[in-house]
């Protein structure tokens, strides 16, 4: 199946200020966004995902660079021009408009005729389950009825793509599982791009097609959950996306090997490096095996896992993620000694 | 969780200084709107029930034109003063801040605090120049007057309301294929209504019971209904005065009533 690209961001740059209190939010992000794709902008707050999206929405302009849609160049576009539709973070329903005035708001402007905007309205009320709220003025609606109010607005003029700034951001953990699932069916069944920015890692993993992990304003690495989470390019992505052990160690001779001196992956350019495991793909055996010596510092209930803290030779500390026996005792004594081993595959080299 | 906290309803005399200035602030009117009814002729010893002095001020030719006279001038400029309000509270918070910005709020409240009398006395002397340059003795001197006093107190309650409203809204009408003059007639505009009625209402009470401004632009033959009365104390003072008074504090009542209602019925 060949892609094809809805939005296209090229070489874009984004200067807050002049002079000395100029800031920089968005530094060269070329980044291209399939038709039909849920594609995630991911990064801690203030790394420019969220002026990269108001970019795409008309409601900043670029300092350098173009944006595309659809292989249209929209940068100079004013926003009420772009087929593109944003929910936003507070939602911003009209306040003095009741459910179906906000729903036909966009087709109106669009300039539809009354029957075919009503259809509409009516369809995308079902399509959110909210038709016997239809009369209601958003102050009368819960925190999740509203932002189903916005995602049915946003998605009513059928944009090409619909932008989502943190959208679950004000919902409460149940609510917002509830709100992932919907807006993958949502995605799902209208089949509208969907570009959505969120900080959190999770929902970035277990929602999009493919995530870009942004920090200060660059663009660090595009691809599907799995690579960005088993092969992530930098120690900060490693960092952001999930929890990693970070390891110095030092690359001779085509084998990378740690302070301590065990061999634990191959590369062939020599020169100190960092190596990256997961913690659920670390192993702990009984002392005296084969494997990386270490002492246990002390465990941490989780529930469903247990993370056991220890220490290598030399104070690096490795966190090993072992699923929780019924007991709910991992059986690690703090001070008792054990080696522990990387799981094949599962090491990561940075460079440093 | 309020039983820890300071109130000040549990100071001591609290309710003895409350009542004090509640009869002191409510006594002279109440007293004024009895002795409206008042059946001798004069302002302060009572002869019995009457509605005479309500009939009289009623079938008065010359308070007839006054009333009417007061009505016009603030029904223009309520109209005119909330414009020009209207568009000062959107061109001071529609914007990121810019160079200047301080001042022109200073100048645009610095009408309220100059005492009342030296605005009086310059814009005599400003029309005095004009009349004599064009010849026109109409109502239209009283009408910019009264327009141009109101400006701040029609500002106040728009500007309240702007400030308070999400901007977010405003991006989103865009946002939604709005141009930006449906964005002004179909988001902004509706969300500011109520404080565009506040301050229409506000600029019309302090237009009609003006009287130093009033006293010094009008012409000949201009009375408003508070210059009137200010001539009838000199004059010859009866109990007329307190049933134009009481009359005139049940319009502003009227009123101020309306300006809440309307204020709090949002949210």
């Amino acid at each position: 199946m060949t892609r094809e690209t809805t939005v296209e961001a090229k070489a874009v740059g984004k200067t807050f200020g002049h002079g000395t209190s100029a800031f920089r939010a968005l530094d060269n992000v070329s980044i291209r966004i399939d038709r039909g794709e849920f594609f995630t902008l991911l990064g801690p707050s203030g790394c420019g995902k969220t002026t990269l999206l108001r970019c795409i929405a008309g409601f900043e302009s670029p300092s350098v660079g173009t944006i595309l849609l659809s292989g249209r160049d929209i940068t100079a576009e004013p926003p009420n021009r772009r087929p593109v539709n944003t929910v936003f973070q507070s939602y911003a329903l009209f306040p003095h408009l009741t459910v179906t005035q906000n729903v036909a708001f966009g087709l109106e402007m669009l300039g539809r005729p009354k029957a075919q905007v009503a259809a509409t309205v009516a369809r995308m009320l079902a399509l959110v389950k909210l038709e016997a709220f239809a009369g209601r003025k958003p102050a009368q609606l819960s925190g999740g009825q509203q932002q189903r109010v916005a995602l049915a607005r946003a998605l009513a003029p059928a944009p090409e793509v619909l932008l989502l700034d943190e959208p679950l951001s004000a919902l409460d953990l149940k609510l917002r599982k509830e709100m992932q699932s919907e807006l993958k069916r949502l995605q799902h069944e209208t089949g509208i791009t969907f570009v959505f920015v969120t900080h959190d890692q999770e929902e970035a993993l277990t929602m999009s097609d493919r995530v870009g992990v942004m920090s200060a304003g660059k663009l660090l690495q595009v691809g599907t959950p799995r690579e960005i989470y088993n092969n992530p390019v930098s120690r900060f992505v490693a960092d952001f996306i999930g929890e990693t052990n970070f390891l110095p160690g030092v690359a001779r001779g085509g084998v990378v090997r740690l302070a301590s001196g065990e061999a634990v992956a191959e590369r062939v350019a020599n020169g100190p490096v960092t190596v990256a495991v997961r913690p659920e793909q670390v192993r702990i055996a009984a002392a005296g095996t084969r494997g990386i010596p270490a002492l246990v510092a002390r465990c941490v209930y989780f529930g469903t896992d247990t993370h056991v803290h220890m220490t290598l030779e030399g104070g690096v500390e490795v966190v090993a993620r072992v699923q929780s026996p019924p007991s709910g005792d991992a059986g690690f004594a703090p001070g008792a000694k054990v080696v522990v081993l990387f799981a094949p595959d599962s090491v990561q080299v940075l460079d440093d | 969780m309020s039983d820890r906290s300071f109130s000040v309803a549990r100071v001591p005399g609290f309710a003895t200084i409350a009542v004090t200035a509640f009869v002191l602030l409510y006594l002279p009117i109440l007293t004024m709107v009895g002795y409206s009814f008042n059946a001798s002729t004069s302002v302060s010893e009572w002869g019995g029930f009457s509605l005479q002095w309500y009939r009289l001020a009623w079938e008065n030719e010359t308070v007839k034109a006054a009333t009417a006279r007061s009505l016009i001038i603030a029904s223009f400029a309520a109209v005119i003063s909330t414009a020009v309000a209207t568009m000062a509270a959107l061109g001071t918070t529609r914007r990121g801040s810019f160079r200047g910005q301080t001042p022109i709020y200073v100048m645009i409240n610095t009408p309220l605090m100059v005492p009342e009398i030296v605005t009086a006395v310059a814009l005599l002397i400003l029309f005095g120049v004009v009349r004599q340059v064009t010849g026109y003795q109409g109502l239209g001197y009283l009408i910019l007057a009264h327009s141009a006093f109101c400006i701040p107190f029609a500002y106040l309650p728009i500007r309240a309301r702007l400030e308070g409203m999400d901007l977010t809204l405003e991006t989103a009408a865009a946002d939604l294929y709005a141009t930006p003059w449906a964005t002004f007639r179909r988001i902004t505009l509706p969300i500011l209504t109520p404080g565009i009625m506040a301050g229409a209402m506000l600029a019309f009470v302090i237009s009609l019971d003006d009287v130093i401004i009033t006293e010094f632009v009008k012409s000949a033959g201009q009375d408003t209904l508070p210059t009137y009365m200010l001539g009838a104390l000199r004059r010859q003072l009866t109990p007329e005065v307190n049933a134009l008074s009481t009359a005139l504090l049940a319009l502003t009542v009227m009123l101020l009533t309306a300006f809440f209602l309307t204020t709090r019925k949002r949210n």
